[in-house]
């Protein structure tokens, strides 16, 4: 048997493993990894975890202390917020409604965003100005304000905040892809390809697009976790998710006047956002330093 | 120099125009008729309702009212607000100091102890100093604004009792409007303890303002720094015997603080943003909680305004920044990169 696996000649690792190896050297990536899954599995599994329903409220036991404060009860582990909802079971439940807007933020931006940059790098003529010009000005508006704009026409509301997120977002993905892929046009495999005979939407998704991932990957992850907190300053500034809906934004915007009588209902949400958005922002560091070394940064 | 400066302005057209079209098409994208949507529960009796129709000019084609629309902007009329029934102007005009002030006071503290910490990691690279200051950036940056301010209420003002909870002076003072910077008119006006007080409600807000431009800084300098301290001309100046602090302050970080540059330009746009929530934490009264609380009260002129100049506040910025890049680094000037 050794002397078979002696004679294996040693093979470079494929693209996967070798993805893999980049983002495990990257210590924080990974522990930030463990982290985001561990969040992301409790979220996704919240109606079977959380030990009460989140909209419930237990007027008998209105602000009641975390289990580890005096006045606690294991009945409610993290405490119960003004209306004697369980927080644990709010997080839990919240976690959903923020990481999904989040995701879905992302995926709506992502997919027109890369299609309007394709078009772009390849119809350079008519479609690139019109569509860079028109990114230009959703560019003009900072972000949030953007949304806010959006959701001001729109009305608030959990599909809303989606959208005027998603927008917010186009116009990185928009970018970055045409800049990628005016890149590899000119390359002698595009050509190659075309001259075979290539119709231009064969080139644009099968020939050129696989070779403008790196990069949006690395800004999907990126706007995954500005996406949560826009949901979250939506949230709290009373235009994103709407009461009772659990989400972590909302949630600290009803906390603020209990400052001072209960922390646990302000310090708990935000808490959850921050190391959601740090496990994020440390994964993206990561898939950058793996996928892309040119992008790698002087460390 | 003057070309590049007219091809850049020239640039800006087309997103003026489209942003005007966007704080135009505002109040007429809501669904709905426009004056009930923005009277909301206020019920009109018709003729009053035509009368608000016709002077707000819906009656109108759309282009001419576009026209009309830009045409009252270029005069300097943001239209009037549906509450105070006071020129939109005129309450922009008292409240846009306030979130200058705000806003000029985090840039400082971010670029300040960014600049400083950025710097100090870069020279030690890999030591502990070093990892500190990233890790607090990387924090930094994934820090939800609203909530720091909560936190930081939570201790300063509430548990310690340094710092005041919300204003931007306290209520004992009225010093008079000069400047509309509330901590020069404080200092202007010579009463005892007013500068104190009006540092004292400005120092949380715009700590939790700078946060993340903080972070954003930190990062880019030291990043920026440490590639400049690989280069010839650094090695070059070591050689010929110059003190390391010359060596660093003279030769690396003027060159390094190109990047730095951009991104605080780019940085701006967020802290406009940011300025809506910090504001709205705070009750600073600055543009960003004006346009919050129009949103509220349906006051559909004021959100126009406040929108339009948030863009256009934006977009002045990046022009500055180009410019001074332009200024900085005369590669760019050429139109070539």
């Amino acid at each position: 048997m050794s002397a078979v696996l002696d004679n294996k000649p040693i093979e470079p690792p494929g693209p996967l493993r070798e993805f893999w190896q980049g983002f495990a050297a990257n210590r924080g990536a990974l522990i930030a990894l463990i982290v985001f899954a561990l969040i992301a599995l409790t979220s996704l599994f919240a109606p079977l975890i959380a030990p009460h329903d989140p909209i419930e409220q237990y007027r008998d036991f209105m602000l009641t202390p975390p289990v580890w404060s005096e006045g606690g009860s294991t009945r409610f582990l993290l405490g119960t917020d003004e209306l004697g909802r369980d927080m644990l079971s709010r997080l839990l439940h919240g976690g959903r409604v923020s990481l999904g807007i989040g995701l879905a933020a992302v995926l709506m931006s992502l997919l027109p965003g890369v299609l309007l940059g394709l078009l772009a790098a390849f119809f350079q003529r008519w479609l690139s100005p019109a569509i860079m010009r028109v990114m230009d000005i959703v560019l003009a508006l900072p972000a949030l304000l953007l949304a806010i704009c959006v959701i001001t026409i729109l009305g608030p509301g959990l599909v809303n905040t989606v959208i005027a997120i998603a927008i917010g977002a186009l116009p990185g993905y928009v970018r970055l892809t045409r800049a990628a892929a005016l890149g590899e046009i000119g390359r002698d495999y595009v050509t190659a390809s075309r001259v075979a005979g290539a119709s231009t939407a064969r080139l644009m998704f099968i020939t050129v697009l696989p070779n403008c991932l790196a990069p949006l990957i690395v800004n999907a992850t990126l706007s995954f976790s500005s996406a949560i907190l826009e949901t979250a300053g939506l949230g709290f500034l009373g235009l994103g998710v709407q009461a009772p809906t659990p989400e972590w934004g909302t949630m600290l915007s009803a906390a603020r006047d209990y400052i001072t009588r209960a922390p646990w209902v302000v310090t708990l949400p935000g808490l959850t956002i921050l190391v959601s958005v740090l496990a994020i922002n440390l994964m993206g560091d990561g898939l950058r330093d793996a996928l892309d070394p040119k992008l790698k940064k002087v460390a | 120099m003057l070309g590049f400066l007219l091809k850049r302005l020239a640039t800006l057209v087309p997103t003026l125009i489209g942003i005007t079209l966007v704080a135009f098409g505002l109040i007429r994208l809501v669904p709905g008729d426009p004056v009930e949507v923005m009277m909301g529960e206020r019920r009109l009796d018709p003729e009053a309702h035509a009368a608000l129709v016709k002077r707000m000019g819906l009656d109108q084609p759309l282009p001419v009212q576009y026209a009309d629309y830009v045409g009252k902007l270029l005069h300097g009329d943001l239209g009037q607000s549906l509450v105070s029934r006071e020129p939109v102007s005129k309450e922009f005009a008292a409240l846009f100091p306030a979130t200058v002030e705000l806003a000029t006071a985090a840039l400082v503290f971010a670029v300040g102890f960014g600049l400083l910490l950025g710097v100090s990691a870069g020279l030690k690279r890999g030591s502990l100093l070093d990892q500190g200051v990233m890790g607090l950036a990387t924090v930094g940056y994934s820090m939800p604004v609203f909530w720091w301010g909560l936190i930081l209420i939570m201790f300063f003002s509430v548990q310690l009792g340094w710092t005041p909870v919300s204003g931007r002076i306290g209520i004992e003072f009225d010093p008079e409007r000069v400047t509309g910077f509330m901590l020069i008119d404080a200092w202007l006006s010579g009463e005892e303890g007013a500068f104190k007080s009006a540092l004292m409600h400005l120092v949380l807000p715009a700590l939790v303002l700078g946060t993340s431009t903080l972070a954003v800084v930190a990062r880019m300098t030291r990043s920026s720094m440490l590639e400049v301290l690989r280069e010839d001309y650094v090695r070059t100046a070591r050689a010929k015997g110059l003190s390391p602090t010359r060596v660093v302050v003279v030769h690396a970080l003027r060159n390094a603080l190109i990047p730095v540059l951009t991104v605080v330009g780019l940085q701006t746009g967020s802290l406009l943003a940011g300025a809506v929530l910090t504001e709205t934490i705070f009750s600073w009264p600055g543009i960003g909680k004006w346009l919050i609380d129009s949103i509220g009260r349906r006051d559909y002129p004021v959100v126009q305004a406040g929108i339009l100049i948030s863009a256009l506040t934006f977009i002045a910025v990046n022009l500055i920044v180009d410019v001074l890049y332009g200024v900085v680094n005369p590669r760019i000037r050429g139109g070539g990169h």
